[in-house]
């Protein structure tokens, strides 16, 4: 139980009283909260604070690295091995894709040099590592070990190996924030990667789940679609994949289906995440950012910084 | 005087500084909920433990820390610390004679205060967090808080000289 020492300063004469000093910064603090939620005004001041705690994110990220390093560095021989012969066939595969990619990717330059329309392929890209940090058990966040620094702007796509991850919500100096597509808040603009039907994908706060909850009952959708990003919006470029159709219950009273798909990054096991710069979208033809209304508002707001 | 109080300052940045850390370090996904508020266990003992070194600024700041790390909208969790900063502050006298159990309940009830003015100020900017899972911190903090008392106790009479 608290215990009565070490606390032998005067009890007068120390200044404004309790009530005072709690309403003093009691004002101070909705002062705060009102310029930060309305006009986002704080963000450098949270840019300075967030460089501020980075150390301590170092700090409680450092020994799980050490982990790791020893972890590998005494992986038995057989193990390499083996793990080395795999990475050589995918390599082997991606190596074949990539070849036929390089002449799709021109086609498709081609084709939308046509339509003077460019939906902004990914022209650079740098790779950031997660720090393992726990932010809030409620919200889907993370933190990488990128920021400012290397020009990471809020809004920027962030991509995994498997399909996109999610985007930053918030650029530190020396790190940044990004919130995952499953986070509640967050929407991401996809389409069918089979017929094209442009829908939003939902974050439920719950990993390994979206819901589509803006798709009708008539609506052509099956369980395993692939679902990719649209490119509407701004945020994602085109055509990267997101998240694979898990259920469709159609109930002919209602209006919509209840759709529910799985992302296909593996958001709560990566470690490294790809940032992604993309070409500046012509203002000329891209549409109005997500369309429903609470895409729109949930969806950090989408500003193709160049 | 000056050079206790300046040492007693330091105690509250390094349990603060424990506390922080115990708050990020990374949990399974299966039991992150139930992580307690670290940080404002260590202001309410704080608080009762040394209340003119542990003043309503320090919970502020302390506040200010979480909402910088979980990326809230900024004053929230300051609010919210500095609330249980004060009601700490006000029952002080009674909470420290108390039986340990009755503090526990009061701790109980002061998290839950907590809890519920984060989901408040979280609905209000658009951002509520809808589950029952997030009064479980608060229950989990007030079960707890016999044995982070004792242990900043043994920790504090230690230090102290």
């Amino acid at each position: 139980m608290a215990t009565l020492n070490s606390d032998s300063r005067p009890i007068i004469g120390r200044g404004p009283s309790l009530g005072a000093r709690f309403f003093f910064l009691a004002l101070i603090s909705v002062g705060i909260m009102v310029l930060d939620h309305r006009q986002g005004a704080l963000d450098s001041l949270r840019q300075w604070l967030l460089s501020g705690v980075y150390p301590v994110f170092r700090v409680v990220d450092v020994p799980f690295n050490a982990w790791d390093w020893v972890g590998s560095s005494f992986a038995d021989r057989s193990r390499l091995r083996e793990e080395n012969g795999k990475l050589a066939g995918e390599l082997r595969v991606a190596n074949l894709r990539l070849q036929r990619l390089e002449s799709l990717t021109e086609e498709n330059r081609l084709l939308r040099d046509l339509r003077t329309a460019s939906a902004g392929i990914a022209d650079r890209s740098l790779i950031a590592e997660i720090l393992r940090v726990d932010l809030d058990p409620f919200r889907h966040r993370v933190l990488i070990n990128k920021g400012a620094n290397v020009s990471v702007y809020k809004g920027q796509a962030v991509l995994a190996a498997d399909g996109v991850f999610g985007q930053v919500e918030r650029a530190g100096l020396g790190a940044a924030e990004v919130i995952l597509i499953t986070d509640s808040e967050h929407a991401t603009p996809v389409q069918v990667n089979r017929n094209g039907l442009r829908t939003i994908a939902v974050g439920t706060g719950e990993i390994g789940k979206l819901t589509l909850p803006f798709l009708t009952v008539d609506s052509d959708v099956k369980v395993g679609d692939l679902l990719i990003t649209s490119g509407l919006g701004g945020i994602y470029p085109a055509g990267y994949p997101v998240a694979e159709i898990t259920k469709v219950e159609r109930d002919a009273a209602e209006t919509f289906a209840i759709v529910e798909a799985k992302p296909l990054a593996r958001l709560d096991r990566d470690r490294e995440v790809l940032l992604i710069w993309s070409e500046p979208v012509p203002s000329l033809d891209s549409p109005p950012a997500a369309p429903a209304g609470k895409a729109a508002a949930a969806a950090p707001t989408p500003k193709p910084t160049p | 005087m000056m050079h206790e109080s300046r040492g007693g300052f330091g105690r509250l940045v390094a349990t603060a500084l424990v506390a922080l850390i115990l708050t990020i370090v990374p949990l399974p996904g299966a039991i992150s909920w139930l992580r307690p508020d670290w940080l404002l266990l260590v202001v309410i003992y704080w608080s009762l433990a040394t209340p003119r070194i542990a003043g309503l600024l320090f919970a502020w700041v302390c506040g200010m820390v979480i909402d910088v790390v979980s990326g809230t909208v900024l004053g929230e969790h300051a609010f919210a610390f500095l609330l249980i900063g004060f009601l700490t502050h006000r029952l002080q006298l009674r909470m420290r004679i108390f039986p340990i159990w009755q503090q526990a309940f009061v701790v109980l009830l002061m998290l839950l205060i907590y809890q519920f003015l984060i989901f408040w100020i979280d609905g209000m900017t658009g951002q509520a967090v809808m589950t029952w899972r997030r009064w479980v911190p608060g229950i989990v903090g007030a079960a707890i808080w016999p044995l982070v008392a004792s242990v900043m106790d043994t920790a504090n009479r230690r230090f102290a000289r």
